[in-house]
């Protein structure tokens, strides 16, 4: 069995040293889009939570199971019917809000399905990126590893474009981490983040 | 009503020091205890789950100690209709009581004890085989650590008990049938017990899985405008039918049938099977194939939607193959590597 401590997780995806830094002992947490399950299996370690993943690989299915943890095959895009309202204190996006299609329905599922909600994804305002298009190409770096016509990434925004969204979507950010590689980022974070982290819950 | 019954069963592997590692596979409709290997005066006799039971295979026995049954009602060897009542001294037949889901579920607990295994590493199956290994983290929630549910469902459908309504009626009208006591007559109601069996071989298939294997492919070619066999399905069905028909007992394909019928845990509890697995304890994975239509992932994801309703637990895993129903018994790669997975997570919870 795989077990990570925390910087070691930290270095491997910056962004769930801040996920994991925000779910508190025992919370039950749903991870949408779980991968190899590696974030569930860290914050089952280490905060003892009761997590299940949503994936739609085969692949990761048995690495989920390999790994120990909860994983329940199925296409984020059609909903997350299979869960009630409220079933979660926490439901994790990370990485996977910019290759959604439905993104609203799913940020609003996200809300009915947990208490609060937790969404990372790389900034496209990062200066790095707009640097890249100023030249004239579509960024490709190790945030955004695609090339324009195989990038599974639909809907990619920048910090500021997020908060506009849950300002129009009655949603109530709670906090906000912005980093590049594993270091935070507080100055100018919209041009100089590579990769946001937001908490979020329905505004009352 | 039975004053007493045998059940046979055959096991495989060792039982360990602390009786930690039994797994308990439940057989579906037409299974019995024969699940894995082969015997040694009889080599061609494989055991109907053997692809995944065995040593080195997915549910590995060289770690685990596996325990087939023929369930009781049944034809191969436990207490049936077909068998000798000894108070009368002839078959029970018709007199042969009505068993369900939960009856087995009573009888497989007994057999347990018999063997000293307290709880099970695991109890599985797929069809009516995964509503007996549901049944049991409802009745004995402490006596079972993981429960398998392959191809399942939390009860039938209108559909599904109108099929096997069909198939037993093809029995019940069969002439031989004699209102069950067929054996006094000397005679097998052969031709309802094959019908039976088409139908019912229809269903376990996808209708892709029958058009790659016989499309329209006609036996000689050409069209002979008769009711002989002249498609290659029309051959098939009936060789399945016929084959089925000379070994297996009809009075056992009606039980069997009715078993599944009733089998429907939330039915006590106002149909909310939220509150069917309120008593369950036990870690689940539930497995659906993507063309299983008699038994359809959506039944299954209707089982995990209420296990994680109770926060049991629950791993589900939707395996795309096109042989519909029958795909829970088939070698498939993804199918067997999730099987393989989980069995060694749960051979990583006791020791040897």
């Amino acid at each position: 069995m795989s077990t990570h401590d925390h910087s070691s997780l930290a270095a491997i995806r910056p962004d769930f040293a801040a996920i994991a830094s925000w779910i508190p002992q025992g919370a039950s947490v749903l991870d949408l889009g779980c991968g190899d399950g590696s974030l569930l299996r860290y914050l089952q370690d280490a905060r003892g939570v009761r997590g299940y993943g949503v994936e739609i690989s085969d692949l990761n299915i048995v690495t989920c199971i390999q790994n120990g943890v909860n994983v329940i095959q199925g296409d984020l895009e059609s909903g997350l019917s299979g869960f009630e309202t409220d079933a979660f204190d926490y439901v994790v996006l990370s990485q996977t809000l910019q290759a959604m299609r439905n993104t609203e329905d799913l940020m609003q599922e996200i809300l009915r399905v947990g208490r609060a909600g937790i969404v990372s994804f790389p900034n496209f305002g990062y200066w790095k990126n707009r640097l890249c298009v100023l030249r004239g190409n579509m960024p490709v770096s190790e945030d955004l590893p695609y090339q324009w016509y195989d990038t599974p990434n639909v809907h990619l925004c920048t910090l500021h474009d997020f908060e506009a969204f849950c300002h129009g979507h009655k949603v109530h950010i709670l906090e906000r981490r912005v980093m590049t590689g594993d270091s935070e980022v507080r100055l100018l974070p919209n041009l100089l983040g590579s990769t946001a982290v937001y908490r979020f819950k329905r505004e009352a | 009503m039975l004053p007493h019954y045998d059940l046979v069963y055959e096991t495989y592997g060792a039982l360990n020091a602390d009786k930690s590692n039994a797994v308990l596979v439940c057989h579906a409709l037409s299974g019995h205890h024969h699940v894995a290997g082969y015997y040694a005066d009889d080599p061609k006799n494989v055991g109907w789950w053997d692809t995944m039971i065995g040593p080195g295979k997915p549910i590995d026995t060289d770690k685990f100690f596996v325990i087939g049954l023929n369930n009781l009602g049944g034809c191969h060897g436990s207490s049936g209709p077909s068998s000798i009542n000894p108070a009368t001294g002839k078959p029970y037949g018709a007199s042969f009581p009505v068993v369900t889901v939960e009856d087995w579920v009573e009888s497989q607990a007994r057999l347990a004890d018999r063997l000293g295994i307290k709880q099970f590493a695991a109890v599985m199956g797929g069809s009516l085989g995964g509503m007996q290994a549901l049944q049991w983290s409802l009745s004995y929630p402490a006596r079972v650590r993981h429960v398998l549910a392959i191809a399942c469902a939390p009860h039938l459908s209108a559909q599904n008990i109108a099929f096997n309504d069909v198939a037993r009626n093809a029995i019940l009208t069969d002439p031989d049938f004699h209102g069950g006591n067929y054996y006094e007559h000397g005679v097998v109601p052969t031709r309802g017990l094959r019908l039976a069996r088409m139908l019912g071989h229809i269903t376990y298939l996808s209708d892709d899985a029958m058009a790659d294997k016989f499309g329209r492919a006609l036996r000689s070619g050409k069209l002979g405008y008769s009711y002989d066999i002249e498609f290659e399905i029309e051959s098939y069905l009936r060789y399945q039918g016929d084959k089925f028909a000379s070994y297996f007992d009809a009075n056992t394909y009606l039980l069997m049938t009715k078993a599944l019928d009733y089998f429907d845990p939330a039915r006590e509890y106002n149909d909310d099977l939220n509150r069917a697995f309120a008593a369950a304890r036990a870690n689940f994975l539930v497995l659906s194939f993507t063309t299983d239509w008699r038994f359809s992932p959506e039944r299954s994801r209707a089982i995990v939607k209420a296990l994680l309703h109770n926060r049991l637990n629950v791993s589900y895993g939707e395996i795309t193959s096109n042989h519909g129903h029958d795909s829970f018994l088939m070698q498939h790669e993804h199918y067997h590597a999730v099987m393989r997975a989980y069995f060694a997570r749960i051979a990583g919870e006791f020791s040897a």
